[in-house]
């Protein structure tokens, strides 16, 4: 799943977008993005100790050169937890995005590219979808579809998409009448193949823009759901519900456990955001050559 | 040169772009005196549009005005603070930009336009300024001016557009105006018309004008003196009567070559004398004697009710070259996408090689066999290919849909001979379209249309963006590959010259409907319909022997208050 990010990064360098709108907090938003998959993809080499493995008589431990980030009310490392959590949070992020990717490209491809009545059908159900406060929806969608974790990438995926049926919608509906299409249509191709082959992979790098303030977004969704019991369990580690746990021991001057994972979280969205304005800066017809 | 207007010497230019420096002026000289019509011309990215917009202090963030001087009567402009530029601009020096449409402000309504202009400069009351928009919009010919100063530029044609940045940049009686391709984009006739209102007023008021234009026609018919850039230099500057007449640089000389005149053939235009063409080959041909196309009846309605083309009958015979003109909104366009089956017509047959092609769907005929038939060669090069696709990408696919070439040794070798036919060096096939030149991208549009061998080639305006001496290179091309092929041409245009050295039949459309159609000598030389007349009167052919127009050089000494 981490070939869309990593696709999206080799677009902007070919461009040669990046470097040349690369600030400070664009090199820190790339870092900490390439250390976030890392930490991912090698977090069961590089976590300390077992996230599970609790030791009551080690709990509540202040952070020290053993515990880093100390540990929690069972005693488990919380820095461990942090990293297998990692894991997780990204791949429903990632999953969540690359459907609603997927499937919005080509139903805002079509809609766009046929217009008429299909569009406007297409149109009114998005507002209908994005009329609704989408954090409710998407805590509807789970219950009623199973408390499971594939269900909160389902409903991630939907709230999801009317963003990018919307944009691959107005991206192909720009496009549509472009000497290009109408020459791909007497070279014989079908209607199907023109939107398939022609128009999507000339929206699909503007997307990537999409794609990179998406997964943000759709993190601290997959962490807001787990906080309030929904997907993911205790004690499968994940940062939503580490914050839910520690939620408990503010009061108590526990402050590591909800500092930790609170700090994942924002850097985390905070690196995502940026990589994505710096994406759309690069992307930006008027800065291109 | 003391007594010049405006005199700009040595002006260097830079942009910076992300490979260093680009040097768009590279030492440009230029006198213009009072009262004097001066034409500025040159291909694309010789430098002219930048010597107008240093001119005027408008220079975007990234161009830098390196060396040299811009005097203004006694003022520096290149030197000249935003502020004393501010009081210039308008009042002074004011600037006619090429699209009208976008260089007004959508959302507000001319008459309020045009009393920002006055109200700037002349800090007339709102009153005073509302009868003075009035009155110049009487003096740009503006029909009822009281009711259609309310106006949004939505609600008018380009040709009105015009008018009113005409208006606007005559508003406070400047002394020099600088029209920047002020009729690129309008038809002939209402290019005529803009013409000719812009001149007469500048003679009228005293005012200079620097005529910045691609068309050696316009710039001989409207300027006294004309000068040559290419690539950041002016060339040569001379009377518009000897300029052309006795071309001194080499580049005057290819320039005068390339251009259409009034008796230009295909064989003359371009460098050093006649090329030499291929004799006709006859045309491969089976159902008998009759028409390759006959197109019976044709109507589209579009879906707002508009009719685009209404009851239109032609037939073309195999190998032959008809030309389709008209002004925009004449339904020539939409007639090649009916003939090209990209678009079904609300009635009327389409009948291609003796078979009903108009009876089959448009979303179904990219199955048909008749597909790779019927091929067609866009206006616009650059929109015309696709943003992502090499140029062998774009050849090989019409090969690969319906040529039926999977293989790749046999689709190299089919785009490589499509290339070689079109003279598009081998090894730019591997280019991206933004990576190819603008003569080279038309030829890779060609390529992509010729490629599957088609028997009628519809050519919607495939030369009207191309610079003038790559439009001669094209159309040579397109003459020999007619030639060579036996291909039969529907060839699109509002440019009657090409029309004319093109196609041996002629038809002239206007809003939708057949005006006149005939041999091309026939209509170009006794036509008997007004309308084609008033088309023809209104191109300003290149005559580089001199001024064609008949109105005598101006007084020069009227310099205004």
């Amino acid at each position: 799943m981490t070939t869309t990010i990593t696709r999206q990064r080799g677009t902007l360098r070919s461009r040669r977008g990046l470097l040349r709108v690369a600030n400070p907090a664009t090199i820190a938003a790339c870092a900490g993005v390439v250390l976030l998959v890392l930490v991912a993809i090698l977090a069961d080499w590089i976590a300390p100790f077992d996230p599970l493995a609790s030791n009551v008589r080690n709990a509540l431990q202040p952070p020290s050169a053993r515990h880093w980030m100390g540990t929690d009310q069972i005693g488990r490392d919380v820095l461990s937890r942090l990293i297998v959590a990692t894991r997780l949070d990204l791949s429903i992020a990632v999953s969540a995005v690359a459907l609603s990717f997927a499937f919005g490209a080509v139903i805002g491809g079509v809609s766009g590219y046929v217009g008429g009545r299909l569009d406007r059908w297409i149109g009114r159900t998005v507002d209908v979808l994005m009329a609704f406060p989408l954090f409710v929806l998407a805590m509807a969608l789970v219950a009623a579809l199973g408390n499971s974790i594939a269900n909160v990438i389902y409903a991630t995926a939907i709230i999801n998409l009317p963003f990018y049926i919307r944009f691959a919608r107005a991206e192909v509906n720009m496009r549509r009448h472009f000497g290009w299409v109408e020459a791909a249509r007497a070279s014989g191709n079908s209607h199907a193949r023109v939107v398939l082959f022609f128009l999507l992979p000339n929206v699909l790098p503007a997307m990537a823009v999409q794609i990179s303030l998406n997964l943000g977004w759709a993190i601290l969704n997959a962490a807001g759901l787990s906080f309030i019991g929904l997907g993911a369990r205790p004690p499968t580690p994940e940062w939503g519900i580490m914050v839910a746990e520690a939620a408990r021991f503010i009061t108590t001057g526990k402050w590591w456990l909800i500092v930790f994972p609170g700090l994942a979280l924002t850097l985390s969205v905070l690196c995502f955001n940026l990589l994505g304005d710096a994406a759309r800066d690069a992307l930006d017809p008027r800065r291109r050559t | 040169m003391t007594d010049s207007l405006l005199s700009v010497s040595d002006l260097r230019v830079s942009f910076a772009t992300p490979d260093g420096a680009f040097e768009a002026l590279r030492g440009v000289d230029l006198a213009v005196a009072p009262g004097e019509v001066m034409g500025v011309v040159g291909e694309s990215g010789s430098g002219k549009s930048v010597t107008a917009l240093a001119t005027m202090g408008l220079l975007d963030r990234k161009g830098r005005i390196t060396g040299g001087a811009i005097r203004f009567r006694d003022a520096d402009i290149a030197g000249a603070s935003r502020r004393r530029l501010r009081a210039l601009r308008g009042s002074k020096l004011s600037m006619i930009f090429q699209n009208p449409r976008s260089a007004l402000n959508p959302v507000r309504r001319i008459g309020q336009q045009i009393g920002d202009a006055l109200g700037a400069h002349l800090g007339l009351s709102r009153r005073k300024a509302t009868e003075e928009a009035i009155e110049l919009l009487r003096t740009v010919q503006f029909r009822d001016p009281e009711q259609r100063m309310h106006s949004y530029p939505h609600e008018l044609s380009g040709g009105m557009c015009q008018r009113v940045m005409i208006a606007m940049a005559i508003a406070c009686r400047p002394d020099l105006l600088l029209a920047d391709e002020p009729t690129t984009g309008l038809d002939v006739t209402t290019q005529k018309h803009v013409m000719d209102l812009l001149v007469g007023l500048v003679r009228e008021r005293g005012m200079a004008m620097v005529l910045i234009t691609h068309d050696l026609g316009l710039a001989t018919h409207y300027c006294q003196r004309i000068a040559v850039m290419e690539q950041g230099r002016v060339v040569e500057e001379n009377e518009a009567g000897t300029l052309f007449a006795e071309p001194q640089h080499p580049y005057t000389q290819r320039l005068v070559a390339a251009s259409p005149t009034r008796e230009s053939t295909i064989e003359g235009l371009a460098g050093g004398g006649a090329v030499a063409l291929p004799p006709r080959m006859a045309p491969a041909h089976r159902a008998g004697q009759g028409p390759l196309l006959e197109v019976r009846d044709l109507v589209k309605r579009f879906s707002n009710g508009t009719l685009g083309v209404d009851g239109v009958s032609f037939a073309l015979a195999p190998g032959a070259s008809l030309g389709l003109v008209g002004e925009s909104g004449s339904g020539k366009s939409t007639i090649s996408r009916l003939v090209c089956r990209l678009l079904d017509q609300t009635s009327g047959e389409v009948i291609f090689d003796g078979q009903d092609v108009g009876a089959v769907r448009e979303r179904d005929f990219h199955r048909s066999p008749h597909r790779r038939d019927i091929q067609i060669v866009f206006q616009d090069a650059l929109e015309s290919l696709n943003p992502r696709f090499t140029a062998f990408d774009s050849i090989a696919d019409p090969l690969r849909r319906l040529g039926g070439l999977r293989a790749r040794a046999a689709l190299t070798a089919e785009v490589e001979d499509a290339a070689r036919r079109v003279g598009l060096p081998i090894e730019l096939l591997d280019r991206l379209p933004h990576q190819l030149s603008g003569g080279q991208r038309a030829r890779v549009g060609i390529a992509r249309a010729i490629a599957v061998r088609p028997r009628l080639l519809v050519l919607d305006e495939p030369t009207a963006a191309l610079d003038v001496s790559v439009q001669a290179v094209v159309l040579q091309l397109l003459e020999r590959l007619r030639r060579e092929s036996g291909m039969a041409y529907l060839f699109i245009s509002h440019d009657l010259g090409v029309v004319r050295m093109l196609c041996e039949q002629v038809i002239v459309l206007r809003a939708g409907r057949i005006v006149e159609a005939g041999d091309t000598n026939d209509i170009f030389e006794h036509s008997q319909a007004p309308y084609t007349r008033e088309l023809l009167a209104a191109i300003p052919y290149f005559v580089p022997g001199g001024r064609a127009t008949q109105e005598a050089p101006p007084d020069v000494t009227g310099v205004p208050a």
